[in-house]
């Protein structure tokens, strides 16, 4: 059975069901005309809404981005986290804990497709990736260690930056490496893959190895600590630091992602902070998402949509930093 | 599957994109039938529906505590509930890239590649560590 039929049939039998699940679950609990007001039995509260509304709201919303993501040429973990934190009323621990999972679930749908093409390099990707896992560790304890209002003001401040870098960088499509130096030799990190567009067979290697991995110290502690994908930061070092070729260090990255964002999404998992009501409609959504984007990309204007991203980051970045001053 | 057109790509790599391939969309089908047997009430769910949106807006601390919820492997004895049934495709899915490494050291090993076998183990450590949840507390 091919590829893409398997992924296609999950992904859609999987969104279908779900929303006529929630509704129909919705509908079966009694939830009718006169509203969704009840009292609690544990908390005594009162909700305005219905249970199933919420999922059902986040599968929707999570579809919509992923198809922004791909089309702006983001993560979907570096949306998720500021607009569902911003925007919906759940408390950050669970957003990081989701935005981790959703961002691990887009990494290992595309994975396999970017090794097998060598778009994805194990060679390039293995020790840095062993960098990145170990400090995400330390980020997701930090993240969850320090007060929520001083994580958002970090979140805030970094979403902010993560807007400006996408807005200024200027990622080199195939940057030239005269020499490598004696630690990328030692790794090996060099490689081929086939251009599509042409066909040409394209060798690389890399330099500046040792400043790249100590980079990455600081992202897989970002990662970590803010619940985010982390792309954002791989592609910019791989590519024009490290002087990957923008293909691969986009592959790589994406690839990655699934190392990275395995380690801190079990710190989170094993500390309570992933809520399956919430995860899994965001989850699926943003993967269906995904794939309506790949295919909307051919007619789309990208960078319309990027510069929209953008903005709709540094206003998501400003209300986490305002969120975290109190205002 | 065809792999003529990946004969360039180390075999060890193909290897694991396959793996990944299988487990990870394994993993979601997985999690989209365990959500719908919660969202159906099939299994009584351990914390209700009703008091997780309350909880859901407070820190952590306070859904564990309230919602009298495990923590690290505590949900692998809460499978008979329609909630933590969920988490069966969740570990499926964060579990895949340690159980994908495996065959890589064996791989390393074989080619003589004593550096990236050293790597490949030390990353199953790390991974193996984060999921044991051997350190735990922090969370405010």
């Amino acid at each position: 059975m091919r590829a893409k039929p398997i992924r296609t049939t999950i992904l859609v039998t999987a969104a279908c069901l779900l929303v006529a699940g929630l509704v129909l679950a919705g509908a079966s609990a009694g939830m009718a005309v006169e509203g969704a007001a009840a009292v609690d039995a544990m908390t005594g509260a009162q909700s305005d809404m219905a249970w199933w509304m919420w999922p059902l709201i986040l599968l929707g919303f999570c579809f919509v981005l992923g198809i922004i993501a791909v089309l702006a040429g983001v993560g979907g973990g570096v949306l998720f986290v500021p607009l569902v934190s911003g925007f919906f009323p759940f408390h950050l621990d669970f957003v990081r804990g989701t935005g981790l999972l959703v961002a691990l679930a887009g990494a290992l749908a595309a994975g396999p497709g970017l090794l097998r093409r060598n778009l994805a390099s194990l060679r390039l990707a293995l020790p840095v990736a062993l960098i990145a896992s170990a400090c995400s560790i330390v980020g997701a304890f930090m993240g969850l260690a320090l007060p929520t209002d001083v994580v958002q003001l970090c979140l805030g401040a970094t979403i902010m930056f993560i807007a400006i870098l996408l807005l200024t960088s200027k990622n080199v499509v195939r940057p030239h490496v005269e020499k490598q130096d004696a630690i990328g030799l030692a790794l090996g990190m060099n490689g081929i893959y086939t251009e599509p567009s042409t066909g040409e067979e394209i060798s690389w290697k890399t330099h500046r190895t040792l400043p790249g991995l100590l980079l990455f110290i600081v992202i897989g502690i970002m990662a970590g600590m803010f619940g985010l994908g982390a792309g954002w930061a791989n592609v910019p070092v791989l590519n024009i630091l490290m002087g990957a070729p923008l293909k691969v260090a986009v592959g790589t990255s994406k690839f990655l992602l699934s190392i990275t964002d395995t380690s801190a999404a079990w710190v989170y998992l094993n500390q309570g902070c992933v809520i399956p009501l919430m995860a899994i409609p965001s989850i699926i959504g943003l993967m269906l998402g995904s794939f309506v984007g790949v295919r909307l990309l051919a007619v789309a204007k990208p960078k319309f949509i990027r510069y929209m991203v953008i903005g709709v980051l540094l206003f998501s970045g400003g209300r986490a930093l305002m969120k975290g001053l109190g205002m | 599957m065809n792999t003529a057109k990946y004969d360039a790509t180390p075999k060890e790599q193909v290897r694991y994109a396959n793996m990944l391939f299988y487990g990870c969309w394994g993993g979601l089908a997985l999690m989209a039938i365990t959500y719908l047997i919660y969202v159906f009430g099939v299994f009584e769910p351990h914390v209700p529906m009703d008091t997780v949106i309350q909880l859901w807006s407070k820190p952590v601390r306070d859904y564990l505590t309230v919602g009298q919820v495990p923590v690290g492997w505590g949900w692998a004895t809460l499978l008979n509930k329609g909630d933590f049934l969920n988490f069966l495709g969740i570990a499926l899915l964060a579990g895949m890239t340690l159980v994908c490494y495996v065959p890589l050291v064996v791989a390393y090993v074989k080619k003589k590649d004593s550096l990236f076998a050293v790597i490949a183990v030390a990353e199953i450590l790390v991974l193996a560590f984060a999921a044991s949840g051997i350190v735990g507390g922090g969370a405010h």
